[in-house]
């Protein structure tokens, strides 16, 4: 594991960056120096100074605090739409690769027909149609990212089904659910987790993008995407309001883009040796 | 987003392609004929790289027009009245048609509003006054009002505009076949008659005080070009022929409508040439746009006006600020059918509760007003000796006492029959109706109460809280006409489903007001009645006034004629004599 | 071939119902509907109306017989007209008996978002085939670190907030381009290569932003496709014959990594029409994305199925397009047919 870090010092960029988030919004209680929802009329709209280090929004509420407990949401986002979207494309590209069949085909029609529409417009639709709470949000995201998940699983199983270790397993009369699970899914992991890592940054952004419109997380709550859209229109005056959350979202989608790739290509090598 | 799909499509190919590279181990090499095509394709496309960005470098430079000649202009130095200019403002919308019967939304009504005529307008200090018709009479028995036209009057494309006009525009818009929400003011006519060509007279059953508001708000259609067309898909509504200052000259969908002076018009002429309305969707970049002096006008928000723009000396130099009371007020209104709103102790205490002065402050940076009673500060129907409700939490935490909560087992939240008290205040995706909300919640908090804040998008919110009663609060706004009948948003009768009395306000006296509102034509006598609808329903609080706005806007200094300080009309009434002196005019081709 | 041909052009029918289907009941989990929004929440406006509103669009019938109907519609290729905008035809002009045309409203959107889709996919790949080819030349040192690190930003950065930055930078402080809109005011009188000019600024920063946050995806795919293929053995056995590093590159390993290249065009055809809603709102440009979003905001259900319908059938062309290009570029698949 270690190696692997090390090889690449991308990886370890993002690493870091990554780890450093994470602390951050764990720790965010602790450190906030202001409570994020606290109005105060008298404060709107400071600039950056040593009271308020990211200065404060158009309520008074300090905008650092609220970076950090916006920093919990759009994480929390990232990983609760991932998680749903790797759940469900584990379980389909699992049956699909494993069984083969009419079963394969109908779920790969299944994807084409996901794939078919535009991801972005569906998500916009049933958002506007629920209401835009994160929750929804979270699982809209969520039920929209499962097709690329699904296609590498279903690879990954496709190319591991006929490998000897399986055939032997098969042959000492094994039952396919312990195959999948003991045999099978550990050896996808790689790309699993990194598809992952990959979808947590998507969601991040598109979080942000929601937010532009009015469809992501709600007022009171934080996010950096809300932080960022509620600024939009003054980014000549309040600049500490765009340019804080936008460095934010572009550092952790950063980090966890360099680490997943980094960690793909850690583990399928290409080596151009001479 | 597209590229993320571009991704997506990325692990299909190479999922595609992998399994055949795999098996390709050991095969013969690939066929390649010649080595040259990929390698000139190489520099080629490196070659191609290169020019674009030399190209790009050279348009940015090229259109670096130096905007420093025009900073140092003095567009405030007095001039003399005179034609001529172009106006540039910027609407969020698209109008879809500009046939206002049948296109309610803001943006086509504004821009209709240039081109059309109505039989009736407001002057300045809100009255009425005549603007096809130059002298109304109403019966004796207050049921037939009879409009005497101007003489020689023309259409835009110089046909005489007579009564048959107005005939037919009646006729259309009582139409059922004819898709306006706007037909029931004008149903109530039972007979409408054209005894010559410069007359027009209508018959109500019952005497109507509203009628007169009515008629200042149809717009007149030509009958010569419509007759024999379905208003509701008639090409006219995007080529149409008006009779006010400007006619139509040209709209690019989606992007501009521009219109120009109307020779023929009703009214005399106006002052500024072209009006140009630019379509833009995002306030962020409307706001760049005034910012790079691309547009002249713009409505601004609390934070633009009192912030951005005074801390920008370059900006705010050319930019004048105007300010004046806006046509409507923000409420926070209860679902009457559901416990404890039913109950006007609860609502008075929640109205205690409210600090509204904080609420202005904070989220109109003070540029608002609170009022007492649901009319604009300052007209004839807002009653003056109303006060507003004041910041007293010890006030409420005393009539929710007497009204039977108290917090039982501590934990700050006030409690009654067990169940606390606790509930959801609904809004659309409006910035100060959250920020509203928000501080709503935190006042209560104080006293008690725990609040829950929902933003909707619009038509869910309509279409699945509102009119079905699914609520418990909201906080929405009443944009106001000058007529004061409100009996649509008080009276019992008024709530079925997708109509306007959602919070279910029943109150017989009210009720008896509201009726007896529309039936009086005294404006002195109907002042008193609407005086003591307020009185009641201050009492009653089946709303919460939080505040009226003020409606803020940018023009640039050079245009001149505008009346300032804002007359109660506001600054729009007098658009046809502002002007723009010819030295300060733009020059129209080469702007961006 | 042809037989596989046909059998993937059979399976699109099934596919389009099922994605027509998919997207029409989505759309009837909307609460409200056009009656709802048009009168605009206003006092004066009266229920008659509304309920015969209601009644001309066949909004009071149940959702699959509204479905069979507009199935019916589609048949014949009629994509109907818009409930919004006072029944402007959803996909194709339409001359009425005075000989007014009256654009369709997909026909008009739809060339705007193509232009800036497919400048900037150009512009990605003029831009990320060289920086994919160094980059899997100087694997794991310097360059290729500083060239992932560089797309990767360029994917990172949320695209409005660049956008906003950008165009104060360039349309407030210096008066380089516009800030937005399509065309300038005076753009009708304009001689025809000043209109080009013209529209070419006012999308410079749209396809600027989209080509810097769409260069991450296909760069990599250089770099990684190169690689991948530079460690076949032929590389190998061609080095060993003594061929220059130069031909070995260009001439063996550029070209057999370019192959699926020609795939991502036929897959990126669908994505062509999708226009960035964002970005639309943002520089005021009439494309797909701002007619998608307010026909959803408006319950606009005609613009809405016949977006979704165009961009699904788009993308089913393309996915058999980019799969019958590949097997005709790539010369295996090619000669092994031919057998």
């Amino acid at each position: 594991m270690k190696k692997v870090l090390l090889s690449n010092p991308l990886i370890l960029i993002g690493f870091a960056i990554i780890a450093s988030i994470l602390l951050l919004a764990f720790l965010a209680p602790l450190i906030a120096p202001y409570d994020p929802d606290a109005i105060d009329v008298k404060s709107i709209l400071l600039a950056p100074s040593v009271q308020h280090w990211m200065g404060t929004d158009g309520l008074g509420r300090d905008v650092f605090s609220r970076m950090l407990y916006g920093a919990r949401i759009s994480l929390l986002v990232g990983f609760v739409a991932v998680g749903i979207s790797t759940i469900i494309g584990i379980i389909l590209g699992a049956i699909a690769g494993f069984y083969r069949g009419w079963v394969d085909t109908f779920i790969m029609r299944l994807v084409d027909v996901m794939l078919s529409i535009p991801t972005f417009f569906l998500i916009l639709a049933v958002i506007a149609f629920l209401s835009p709470s994160i929750w929804n949000i979270m699982i809209v995201i969520g039920l929209t990212s499962w097709m690329g998940v699904t296609r590498l699983v279903r690879a990954e199983f496709l190319s591991l089904r006929n490998r000897e270790f399986v055939l032997a397993t098969q042959t000492l009369g094994a039952k396919d659910a312990r195959l999948i699970f003991t045999h099978l899914l550990p050896n996808s992991l790689t790309p699993i987790i990194v598809s992952s890592i990959l979808g947590i940054a998507s969601a991040v952004l598109l979080e942000s993008g929601l937010s532009f419109l009015g469809l992501g997380v709600q007022a009171p709550q934080a996010s950096w995407g809300n932080i960022l859209t509620d600024g939009k229109e003054y980014i000549q005056f309040a600049w500490w309001l765009s340019l804080f959350p936008g460095l934010a979202i572009l550092i952790t989608v950063l980090g966890y883009n360099l680490l997943g790739d980094g960690l793909r290509d850690a583990y399928n090598p290409r080596s151009n040796q001479r | 987003m597209f590229f993320n799909r571009l991704f997506l499509a990325i692990f299909r190919a190479r999922e595609n392609h992998r399994p055949a590279s795999r098996m390709d181990t050991g095969s013969q090499s690939i066929a390649n004929e010649d080595g040259c095509i990929p390698r000139f394709f190489f520099y080629f496309s490196r070659a191609v790289f290169a020019w674009l960005s030399l190209s790009f470098c050279l348009v940015l430079s090229a259109c670096n027009n130096a905007n420093e000649a025009t900073i140092n202009i003095d567009y405030s130095q007095a001039a003399q009245p005179q034609e001529g200019g172009t106006l540039i403002d910027a609407s969020v919308g698209e109008p879809s048609g500009l046939i206002a019967m049948t296109a309610g939304e803001s943006a086509a009504s504004a821009i209709a509003s240039n081109i059309f005529n109505s039989l009736l307008k407001y002057d300045k200090k809100l009255d009425l006054t005549g603007e096809l018709a130059q002298s109304w009479e109403v019966s004796p028995d207050k049921k037939t009002i009879t409009f005497h036209l101007k003489p020689n009057l023309k259409w835009a494309d110089g046909k005489a505009l007579t009564s048959e006009d107005v005939l037919f525009t009646w006729q259309k818009v009582t139409d059922d076949n004819t898709r306006t929400p706007y037909g029931a003011d004008y149903k109530l006519v039972i007979k409408a008659e054209t005894p010559d060509a410069n007359t027009f007279r209508v018959t109500y059953e019952a005497p109507y005080a509203p009628a007169l508001d009515s008629w200042a708000g149809l717009h007149i259609l030509p009958k010569h070009l419509l007759k024999d067309q379905d208003i509701n898909t008639t090409a006219f509504k995007r080529n149409p022929v008006g009779s006010h200052y400007y006619k139509l000259e040209s709209w690019k969908n989606n992007q501009h409508l521009t219109l120009t002076r109307n020779a023929n018009a009703t009214q005399g002429q106006a002052r500024i040439n072209k009006l140009i309305t630019r379509i833009i969707p995002d306030k962020a970049s409307q706001f760049l746009e005034l910012s790079a002096d691309n547009i002249d006008m713009m409505g601004l928000n609390p934070i633009q006006y009192s912030r951005v723009l005074p801390a920008r000396k370059e900006l705010s130099k050319n930019m004048g600020l105007y300010k004046e009371l806006g046509n409507g007020y923000t409420y926070m209104g209860f679902n009457l059918k559901r416990k404890p709103f039913d109950d006007v102790r609860v609502r008075q205490a929640i109205n205690y509760a409210i600090n509204k002065q904080e609420i202005i402050d904070g989220v109109l940076l003070g540029l608002g007003e609170p009022i007492a009673s649901p009319y604009k500060p300052g007209t004839r129907w807002s009653n003056p000796a109303l006060k507003p409700y004041s910041y007293d939490p010890e006030k409420a935490r005393q009539l929710l006492k007497e009204a039977g909560f108290s917090d039982s087992n501590a934990d700050g939240i006030l409690e009654k029959d067990g169940k606390p008290f606790s509930f959801e205040i609904l809004t659309n995706q409006n910035k100060e109706r959250e920020m509203s909300a928000v501080l709503i919640q935190r006042r209560l908090k104080e006293v008690g109460i725990e609040v829950n804040i929902r933003a909707l998008e619009w038509a869910s919110f309509l279409g699945r809280f509102i009119e079905p009663r699914e609520f418990d609060a909201v906080i929405l706004g009443w944009g106001l006409g000058l007529e004061p009948d409100q009996y649509g948003m008080w009276h019992s009768s008024q709530q079925a489903p997708k109509q306007f009395n959602f919070i279910s306000y029943n109150n017989p006296k009210v009720d008896t007001l509201l009726e007896a509102g529309r039936l009086e034509l005294n404006p002195d006598k109907r002042q008193m009645i609407y005086h003591q609808l307020a009185e009641i329903l201050l009492e009653d609080s089946p709303i919460i006034y939080l505040y009226a706005g003020y409606g803020l806007t940018a023009v640039h200094k050079r245009v001149h004629g505008i009346d300032s300080p804002a007359p109660p009309a506001g600054i729009g009434h007098n658009t046809h004599e502002w002007y723009i002196p010819s030295q300060y005019a733009r020059n129209e081709i080469s702007e961006h | 071939m042809l037989k596989y041909l046909v059998k993937r052009i059979f399976w699109m029918i099934p596919m389009m119902i099922g994605i027509s289907l998919i997207s029409f009941f989505i759309m009837h989990l909307a609460p409200g509907d056009i009656t709802t929004t048009e009168a605009n929440f206003n006092p004066k406006a009266s229920q008659e109306s509304r309920q015969k509103l209601r009644e001309l669009y066949n909004l009071d019938k149940p959702v699959i017989v509204q479905y069979g109907l507009w199935l019916k519609r589609i048949a014949t290729l009629d994509f109907g007209t818009s409930f919004a905008s006072h029944q402007r035809p959803v996909f194709w002009q339409t001359k009425d008996k005075e000989g007014n045309v009256t654009l369709g409203m997909i026909q008009e959107a739809l060339p705007i978002t193509l232009l800036i889709n497919v400048l900037s996919l150009l512009l990605i790949i003029l831009i990320a085939l060289p920086l994919g080819v160094v980059a899997a030349l100087k694997q794991n040192q310097l360059p290729d670190r500083t060239i992932t690190l560089f797309v990767f930003i360029g994917f990172a950065i949320p695209g409005f907030w660049l956008a906003l930055m950008l165009m104060y930078w360039t349309g407030v402080q210096h008066n380089w381009l516009p800030i937005s809109g399509l065309n300038s005011i005076g753009y009708e009188r304009m001689p025809w290569l000043a209109q080009q000019i013209d529209t070419l600024k006012h999308l410079a920063l749209p396809i600027f932003i989209s080509a810097i946050t769409g260069l991450a995806g296909i760069a990599l795919f250089v770099r990684n496709g190169m690689l991948d293929v530079l460690n076949q053995d032929y590389i190998t056995t061609a080095r060993s014959k003594g061929l220059s590093e130069n031909r070995v590159i260009y001439g063996h390993a550029l070209r057999n990594a370019l192959l699926p290249l020609v795939t991502i065009f036929g897959l990126s055809i669908p994505g062509l029409i999708g226009g960035s809603v964002i970005a639309e709102s943002i520089f005021a440009i009439p494309g797909m994305g701002k007619l998608f979003i307010d026909a959803v905001n408006m319950r606009d259900f005609p613009v809405i199925m016949g977006i979704l319908t165009i961009g699904a059938l788009l993308t089913l062309l393309g996915n058999l397009l980019a799969d019958i290009m590949y097997a005709w570029a790539d010369p295996r698949v090619r000669r092994g047919v031919a057998q």
